[in-house]
C-alpha cells in the first residue's frame, strides 16, 4: 500500500481513530433522534391535515382571492428555492477556488440544498387548482412558458445536486460499511463498491470536479429563470430587467445565511467544536457581509428606478410598500437584511457567534419578507386598478408553512442519523495533504529567486 | 378571415347592469355569493368598472352644476380578446390560446389551475373557481355552455357558442355569415344599445366603422397586447 493511499479513509479503518467523533452520533444515537423526528412529524402531519380541507373543498380554503392570485405557496416556493442557493453554490465555489476552509462545510451546505430543494419545489403543486392535473406539464407542455423553464431548471438542480451531494459521500459511507454501523445494508448499497483504491480515487476527483463545474451554471439558471415567472409578465413592480440577478444575488444571500444558521445549531447539538472553529465562522459571515451590501445595491437600483420614472401604476405598487399597507414589512426587510447584518457583521467584536446566529436569523426573515414585497403588492395593485386587493393567509396556509419547515428540520435530522455532517476523509485529505499542496500553491505565486549568474552580471553594470 | 371584436359606447351606457346580469345567465356563471364577493371573489366575465369623479365644489359651485359633485360612470368590461394575449404566453400547458377567429378561449379540462395567466393579464379579466361552483339547476342551465368545475380558469368567450348557431343557421339558410348576424348576450341585452359586436376585418361592418371613429379608444393600447374591444366616448 502506498503512502497516498494509506490516507485513504477506508483503507485504513481501525488504526486511524482521529475523526471517529464524527461518526459516533451515527453509532450512539439517542433517544434525541426518535423524540425530535417525532415531534417534526407531528407537525408536519398537522400541516396536512389542514391541506386535506383544501384537497377537498378547493382554493378557497386559502386567502387568495381575486387580483391576489399567488400568495404565501409561491412566497414559500421562491424562498425555499432561494435557501436551495446555499448549499451547492457555495459549496462548488469553495472547492473551485480551493479554499481550504470549506472541508468541514460543504457536506451541510450540500444537504440543506437537496432537502430544501425538494420541498420548494413541491410548493407549485399545492398552489394548484387542480394539483391531480399537474402531470399535464408533461404531456401538453409549452416551453414558451416559464413555468416550463422553471420546471426544466429546478429539476435539473434537483438531479445535479443530488448527485453531487452523493458522489462526495461515498468514501465516508464506505468508512461506515467497513466499520460494520447499522444498518449495515443501507451502506453496503450505498458505498457502491468502494475500496479506496488509487483508480476510484482518481474517478471519485473527477466527477466531483465535473460536477462542480456544471452545478455553478446550473444553481445559477434556477432562481434567474424563478424571477423571470414575474419579469417576463407586464405586471408593475415585475417587469424589470434587473430581476434575474436580483434574485440570485437574494438567493445566495439567504443561502449563505440558512448554511450559517444551520453550521452553530449543529455544532452544539454535536459538539462539532473542534471542526466548526471560529475561523470558518468568520469567513463565512464575511461573505454574508458582501451580499448583505450587495442585496442593498440591487434593492436600491431597482426601487430608485421605479421612484424617478414615475409611472402611475409602478408608484401604485411602490407607496402599497414605501408608506402603505406593506410598509411594515418593507421596512421589517430592509432592516434584516441590510441594517442588522451590516451593524453586527461589519465589527470584530460583534462577529462571534452569538451575533452571527442574530444576522443569519435576521437575514433568513428579511429575505422571506422580500418574497413577500414582490409577490403580494405587485397582484394587489394591478395595472387596472378594479379591484385593488388586499391579502390575509389562512390557517391552511400558515400550516404549509410551518409544515415546510418542519419538513427540512426533518430531512435535516434524518441526514444527521444516518450520515456523517462532515466530510470524514475531506478532513483526513485536508490533515495530510493540502498542508503541502497549499505551501506548494503559495510558493508558485511568489516570484522566482533571482538567477545568481544574471543577478552577478547586473551588479557589475 | 374573421376577427371578432366588440364597441362599446360609453357615452350611451347607463350603468343599469344588464350585460352583466345577461351574462351570467347566458353563461352558466356561479353565483358565489355575498360572504365570498366581500372576500374579494366576486365572479364576472364581464365587469362593470366604477369610475368616481368628484367635482370639489368651488366658491361658484362646481363645474358640473350644484346638483351633485360626486359623478360616477361606469366602463364595461369583458375579456379584451388581445391580438396578441400575455395570458396566452405564460400558459404552460396550452389550456389557453387564441382562435383562428381571434378568441382567447380556455380549455376548462386542461387547465391545471396555476392561475399565471390570471397573474399575467394586465386587465384582470380571467376568474377563477376557488371552491366547487354552486351550479344553477341543470334545467335551467343553458345547454350550449359546458358547465366548469373547481379550480379551473374561466373567462368571457365573446358567446362563442352564439357565433357557432348563426354560422349553423347561415349555412341552413345556404348563405354567408352577414353583419349583425352575432348578437353576445351582453349586446342584445343593453338597452341604450351601446355595444356592437362583430368582425373587424370586414371594412363594412357596423363594429369596423366604430372602431375607426375618433372616439375610439383601447384599454392601455400602449402595452402592446392588440385589445379588440374598442371604447367609444367624448370625453378625453
Amino acid at each position: 500500500m502506498t503512502a497516498g493511499t494509506e490516507a485513504r479513509p477506508s483503507s485504513a479503518p481501525a488504526h486511524d481513530l482521529e475523526d471517529v467523533e464524527l461518526l459516533r452520533s451515527i453509532e450512539e444515537h439517542g433517544v434525541g433522534f426518535r423524540v425530535a423526528s417525532g415531534l417534526l412529524l407531528l407537525v408536519i402531519l398537522a400541516g396536512w391535515v389542514l391541506f386535506g380541507r383544501q384537497l377537498l373543498y378547493g382554493l378557497g380554503v386559502t386567502g387568495l382571492n381575486q387580483p391576489v392570485a399567488w400568495g404565501f405557496y409561491i412566497v414559500n416556493f421562491v424562498f425555499f428555492i432561494g435557501i436551495s442557493h446555499a448549499g451547492t453554490l457555495i459549496s462548488a465555489i469553495l472547492r473551485l477556488a480551493q479554499a481550504e476552509w470549506r472541508r468541514p462545510i460543504t457536506r451541510m451546505a450540500e444537504v440543506i440544498t437537496v432537502i430544501v430543494l425538494a420541498i420548494g419545489g413541491f410548493h407549485p403543486v399545492l398552489d394548484l387548482g387542480r394539483p391531480e392535473r399537474a402531470l399535464n406539464i408533461f404531456t401538453s407542455g409549452r416551453l414558451q412558458s416559464p413555468l416550463l423553464w422553471d420546471v426544466s431548471s429546478i429539476s435539473a438542480y434537483f438531479m445535479a445536486s443530488t448527485v453531487y451531494l452523493y458522489i462526495p459521500m461515498i468514501p465516508d459511507i464506505a468508512l461506515l460499511r467497513d466499520r460494520g454501523t447499522r444498518p449495515r445494508w443501507l451502506y453496503h448499497f450505498l458505498a457502491w463498491g468502494w475500496r479506496g483504491t488509487p483508480r476510484q480515487r482518481t474517478v471519485l476527483d473527477r466527477a466531483v470536479g465535473i460536477m462542480m463545474i456544471l452545478v455553478i451554471p446550473i444553481a445559477v439558471s434556477v432562481h434567474t429563470v424563478i424571477s423571470y415567472i414575474f419579469a417576463m409578465t407586464l405586471q408593475p413592480g415585475w417587469h424589470s430587467t434587473i430581476f434575474g440577478p436580483y434574485f440570485v444575488i437574494g438567493a445566495i444571500f439567504s443561502g449563505i445565511a440558512a448554511l450559517l444558521m444551520v453550521m452553530i445549531v449543529m455544532r452544539k447539538v454535536f459538539h462539532l467544536e473542534r471542526y466548526l472553529k471560529h475561523v470558518h465562522f468568520d469567513h463565512l459571515s464575511k461573505l454574508l457581509l458582501v451580499m448583505s451590501l450587495l442585496w442593498f445595491y440591487f434593492t436600491f437600483s431597482e426601487y430608485l428606478t421605479a421612484f424617478f420614472g414615475n409611472e402611475p401604476s409602478e408608484m401604485r405598487v411602490f407607496y402599497y410598500k414605501f408608506s402603505g399597507p406593506y410598509a411594515l414589512f418593507y421596512w421589517g426587510m430592509v432592516a434584516c437584511n441590510f441594517v442588522i447584518p451590516v451593524l453586527i457583521l461589519s465589527f470584530r467584536r460583534t462577529r462571534r457567534i452569538p451575533g452571527i446566529m442574530i444576522a443569519s436569523i435576521a437575514v433568513v426573515v428579511g429575505m422571506w419578507l422580500e418574497r413577500l414585497n414582490i409577490v403580494v403588492p405587485s397582484l394587489a395593485n394591478p395595472r387596472l386598478p378594479y379591484p385593488t386587493g388586499f391579502y390575509v393567509p389562512s390557517l391552511v396556509e400558515w400550516g404549509m408553512f410551518v409544515g415546510g419547515i418542519a419538513s427540512f428540520m426533518l430531512g435535516f435530522v434524518i441526514f444527521a442519523r444516518f450520515f456523517p455532517l462532515i466530510s470524514v476523509w475531506e478532513i483526513r485529505e485536508g490533515r495530510a495533504e493540502s498542508v503541502a499542496h497549499t505551501t506548494e500553491r503559495i510558493e508558485g505565486y511568489l516570484p522566482d529567486p533571482r538567477p545568481v549568474e544574471s543577478s552577478a552580471a547586473s551588479g557589475e553594470a | 378571415m374573421t376577427r371578432w371584436g366588440m364597441v362599446i359606447d360609453l357615452d350611451r351606457c347607463t350603468g343599469c347592469g344588464a350585460c352583466m346580469a345577461a351574462c351570467h345567465q347566458e353563461n352558466n356563471l356561479a353565483a358565489v355569493g355575498p360572504g365570498e364577493t366581500e372576500r374579494s371573489r366576486a365572479f364576472h366575465w364581464l365587469r362593470l368598472l366604477p369610475e368616481v369623479e368628484v367635482a370639489r365644489a368651488g366658491w361658484f359651485g362646481s363645474e358640473h352644476g350644484a346638483a351633485s359633485d360626486v359623478i360616477v360612470s361606469y366602463l364595461p368590461q369583458p375579456c379584451f380578446h388581445c391580438d396578441d394575449p400575455p395570458c396566452v404566453r405564460v400558459c404552460p400547458v396550452h389550456a389557453t390560446y387564441l382562435s383562428d377567429e381571434g378568441i382567447v378561449a380556455q380549455i376548462y379540462a386542461r387547465c391545471i389551475g396555476c392561475r399565471y395567466c390570471m397573474a399575467a393579464c394586465p386587465y384582470n379579466a380571467k376568474v377563477f373557481n376557488w371552491y366547487e361552483p354552486e351550479q344553477v339547476d341543470e334545467r335551467k342551465a343553458n345547454p350550449d355552455v359546458s358547465l366548469r368545475s373547481r379550480g379551473v380558469v374561466e373567462k368571457c368567450t365573446f358567446c362563442h357558442h352564439r357565433i357557432l348557431l348563426a354560422r349553423e343557421e347561415a349555412r341552413a339558410g345556404g348563405r354567408e355569415l352577414r353583419d349583425g348576424d352575432v348578437t353576445p348576450a351582453c349586446a342584445e341585452s343593453c338597452p341604450a344599445q351601446a355595444i356592437v359586436f362583430g368582425d373587424l376585418d370586414d371594412p363594412g361592418s357596423r363594429v369596423s366603422q366604430l372602431a375607426r371613429s375618433p372616439r375610439a379608444f383601447r384599454v392601455y393600447e400602449d402595452l402592446g397586447t392588440e385589445p379588440k374591444v374598442y371604447y367609444l366616448t367624448e370625453k378625453g
